[in-house]
C-alpha cells in the first residue's frame, strides 16, 4: 500500500500572536515534482520545516511517509529525516575544510551505515550530480554551482524518497541555476519526489505542478484540492 | 479547528528508530570538531596541559624526592638507634651506667654495639689560638668499633686502632677537619688538643646518618681517660639492630642501658630524623598542589568556555546534523565528547610536561625520576572529569537548539 509522500491538512503555525501558516493543506504524492513559490514572508519556508518535520505545527495533520508526525517522538522524527527526507539549503552549508567524498558522506552518518558504505554511497552520489572529479575538493575550491551539487549530493546520497530544497538556486547565477534545475529534475525521473520551494514564478512556471503561498494559506494549486484547506484563522 | 479530510483508517505505520552511532563515528565526529579550529583548541587545551603539567610535576618531584631520601636511607641503614642519658630524676645531668653497652649489647637482634664519651677537652690549629675560640668542636672518646656502627668512612689516613688507641692519636669529623685547617694526616700532622699535641691519623667523611660525627674530634678510649681526664662514661651508645626487630629493640632499649632509672634515657633513631625534616616539604608541596588544582580549574573554565563559543558558532552545522537526522541525544554527545576530546589532550599533553618537568629537574639534582602511576591515572582521570563537566552545559545547549532556529541563523 502506498500514501502520499506528504499530506498537510488544515495546517496552521503561530509564532506568538504571529500566524505563518493558517490551515494549510496540501497532498504530494510520490514520484512529484512540483515548486512551492511566495513572496517572503508568505509562509513557505514555514510549510518546508513543517514538510521537513524540522518544526511542529500548532494545528493541523501532518504525515510525512505515511507517519504521523504529532504522534511520533522528537528521536522518531530524527530517524524519519535520516531515512525519508534530503535537504537542501540555499546557503549550502558545506564545512570548511572538508572535501567534497567526506561532506556527502556525513550527511549518511545518521542512517546507521558503516563508513565504507558510505564513503562508497558519497562517491556514487557525487558521480551522480557530475562532480566525479571534485571528490577531493574542498569547499573553497568549488564553485557555488557546483557547492550546490554537492549539497544535493549529500541530500540524495542515501536515496531518500523525498528531496526539500529550499531556494536552491537563491545564491546562484541563472546558469548554475540552470544546471542545478536540471539536475533536480533528473533525480525527479528518477523517482524522487522533489519539492522545490522559490520565490522564483518562472522556476515556479517551469515545474509540473505549481503551489502559491500567500499570507499563509495555500493561495493556487495546480492540482487544487480545496477539501484540504482548514478554517482560515 | 483542523479539517480531517485525510483518509483516517490507515494501518499505523512502525515509528522510525534512530539509528545508533557506532564510537569510532562518535569519535571521527567530535575530533573533525575540533580539527577544524587547531589555534583554538592549541590554547584551550594548554590551559588544562599546564595544571596537570603543575600537579605532575609537584608529585613526581616530591615522589622522586622521597625515593632519593628512601636510596639513602637504605644505604645508610635505618636500623641505627642511639641511646643518650636525659635528664635524671633529681633533675641534674644524668650519665648511663657503665654497663649500659654491655646490656645493649645483650639484646638478642642488636648486631653491633658502639659508644662515645664527650670530654670536656678542646681542640686547636696549635698551641698559639686563643682557648676561647675553641670553635664548637666535641673531643669524644670513641671505642674502636665506631665506625662499622655508626657507618662512619674514613675519607684519609685510617681509623683509630688497638695500637694507636692508646697514643695521642686524633681522627677529624670532616668538618672539624676543615674547621682546623687539617687536611691530610701524618705523623707530622697535629693539633692542640686537651693541652698537647695529638697527631691526626684519619679524617672521616661527612656522615649524614650521624651529623654529630663531622663536627667531632675522636681520641681513643684509653687515652681520653689518661690525658684528658674523661669520666669513662658513655655520652651516646649506638647499635644497629636487626631490621625486622628495629622497633622492638628501640622500646627496651631504655630499660636496658638504664634498668634503674628507664625514663633518664633518651632512645633515638637517627634515620626517623632524617626522614622528618625532609617531610616539612611536603607543606611546600601541598601548596604547588593546590596552585596546580587552581590552574586545572582555570583550564577548565577556559574549555567550558571554548565549547559555549563554539555551540554558537556551530548553530548551522547543529541544523543541518538536525535535518540529515541526528537526534537531540547524538548531538548532546557530539558536544560531550569534543570537550572530552579537547581537554584528554590538555592532560596528555600535560602529562608529558609534567613527566619532563618531573624528569629534567630529578636528573639535575641527581635523584631517580618517579611519577607514580596513581597520579598519572588520576591526572587523566580528572581531565576527564573537567571535560565532561565543562562539556556539559554546552552540549545540552546545542541539543536543545531547535533545528529551524539553528539553520536560519546561518
Amino acid at each position: 500500500m502506498t500514501y502520499p509522500i506528504v499530506e498537510l491538512a488544515g495546517v496552521t503555525k503561530s509564532y506568538g500572536e504571529v500566524a505563518a501558516l493558517r490551515g494549510a493543506g496540501l497532498v504530494v504524492e510520490r514520484g512529484e515534482l512540483l515548486a512551492v513559490v511566495g513572496p517572503s514572508g508568505s509562509g513557505k519556508s514555514t510549510l518546508l520545516n513543517i514538510m521537513g518535520t524540522l518544526d511542529r505545527p500548532t494545528a493541523g495533520t501532518v504525515r510525512v511517509d505515511g507517519h504521523e508526525v504529532a504522534r511520533l517522538s522528537d528521536r522518531e522524527l530524527s530517524a524519519l529525516r535520516a531515512r525519508t527526507i534530503g535537504f537542501v539549503f540555499q546557503q549550502f552549508h558545506l564545512a570548511p575544510g572538508v572535501t567534497a567524498l567526506d561532506c556527502v558522506a556525513e550527511g549518511l552518518l545518521y542512517g546507521g551505515r558503516s563508513r565504507a558504505e558510505r564513503r562508497l554511497l558519497a562517491r556514487r552520489a557525487l558521480v551522480r550530480v557530475g562532480l566525479g572529479h571534485r571528490l577531493d575538493h574542498e569547499p573553497h575550491q568549488l564553485s557555488g554551482g557546483e557547492k550546490q551539487r554537492v549539497a544535493i549530493a549529500r541530500a540524495v546520497a542515501g536515496d531518500p524518497p523525498l528531496l526539500l530544497a529550499d531556494e536552491p538556486t537563491g545564491a546562484l547565477d541563472s546558469r548554475s541555476g540552470a544546471v542545478v534545475m536540471r539536475l533536480l529534475r533528473d533525480l525527479h525521473e528518477a523517482g524522487t519526489t522533489v519539492v522545490v520551494i522559490t520565490h522564483d514564478r518562472d522556476i515556479a512556471a517551469s515545474l509540473p505542478r505549481e503551489v502559491r503561498v500567500r499570507d499563509g494559506h495555500i493561495e493556487y494549486d495546480t492540482h487544487q484540492r480545496p477539501e484540504l484547506e482548514g478554517v482560515r484563522a | 479547528m483542523t479539517a480531517t479530510a485525510l483518509d483516517p483508517v490507515r494501518v499505523p505505520a512502525r515509528a522510525p528508530r534512530p539509528a545508533r552511532l557506532r564510537p569510532v563515528d562518535v569519535f571521527r565526529v567530535a575530533g573533525s570538531g575540533l580539527h577544524s579550529r587547531p589555534m583554538r583548541v592549541f590554547l584551550s587545551a594548554l590551559g588544562i596541559a599546564i595544571g596537570i603539567a603543575a600537579m605532575i610535576g609537584v608529585v613526581g618531584i616530591s615522589t622522586s624526592s622521597q625515593e632519593e631520601l628512601n636510596r639513602k636511607l637504605d644505604a645508610l641503614g635505618t636500623n641505627l638507634l642511639t641511646v643518650r642519658p636525659g635528664q635524671s630524676f633529681g633533675g641534674g645531668e644524668a650519665h648511663l651506667p657503665d654497663a649500659a653497652e654491655d646490656m645493649v649489647g645483650r639484646i638478642g637482634p642488636v648486631e653491633s654495639v658502639s659508644a662515645v664519651g664527650l670530654t670536656d677537652a678542646k681542640v686547636y690549629r696549635n698551641d698559639r689560638v686563643p682557648s676561647e675560640r675553641s670553635g664548637g668542636i666535641g673531643v669524644y672518646a670513641a671505642r674502636t668499633a665506631l665506625p662499622a656502627t655508626v657507618g662512619a668512612e674514613v675519607a684519609e689516613g685510617r681509623w683509630l686502632n688497638a695500637a694507636n688507641a692508646d697514643y695521642p692519636a686524633v681522627v677529624l669529623g670532616s668538618a672539624a677537619a676543615d674547621q682546623l685547617g687539617v687536611h691530610d694526616t701524618g705523623a707530622e700532622v697535629q693539633v692542640w688538643l686537651g693541652g698537647r699535641w695529638f697527631t691526626v691519623v684519619g679524617i672521616l667523611a661527612s656522615n649524614e646518618l650521624v651529623p654529630a660525627m663531622d663536627s667531632a674530634a675522636l681520641v681513643g678510649w684509653p687515652v681520653a681517660e689518661e690525658l684528658l681526664g674523661f669520666d669513662g662514661y658513655a655520652t651516646t651508645v649506638y647499635t644497629r639492630a636487626a631490621e625486622t626487630s628495629v622497633a622492638d629493640v628501640q622500646s627496651v632499649l631504655g630499660a636496658t642501658a638504664n634498668p634503674e632509672d628507664p625514663s633518664a634515657v633518651q632512645v633515638s633513631r637517627p634515620s626517623d630524623a632524617i626522614a622528618a625534616k625532609e617531610a616539612t616539604d611536603e607543606t611546600l608541596a601541598g601548596l604547588l598542589l593546590g596552585l596546580g588544582a587552581v590552574a586545572l580549574l582555570v583550564g577548565g573554565v577556559g574549555v567550558a568556555n571554548t565549547m559555549v563559543i563554539s555551540v554558537l558558532e556551530r548553530r548551522s552545522e547543529i541544523g543541518l546534523r538536525r535535518s540529515m537526522g541526528a537526534t537531540k541525544g547524538q548531538i548532546r554527545t557530539q558536544f560531550l565528547c569534543e570537550s572530552l576530546l579537547l581537554s584528554a589532550l590538555g592532560g596528555l599533553g600535560g602529562l608529558l610536561l609534567g613527566i619532563g618537568v618531573t624528569g629534567g629537574y630529578a636528573s639535575y639534582q641527581g635523584w631517580p625520576a618517579v611519577v607514580p602511576a596513581w597520579a598519572m591515572a588520576g591526572g587523566i582521570a580528572a581531565t576527564l572529569v573537567i571535560g565532561g563537566l565543562a562539556g556539559f552545559y554546552p552540549a545540552v545547549r546545542a541539543a536543545r537548539l531547535p533545528p529551524t532556529e539553528a539553520l536560519a541563523s546561518a
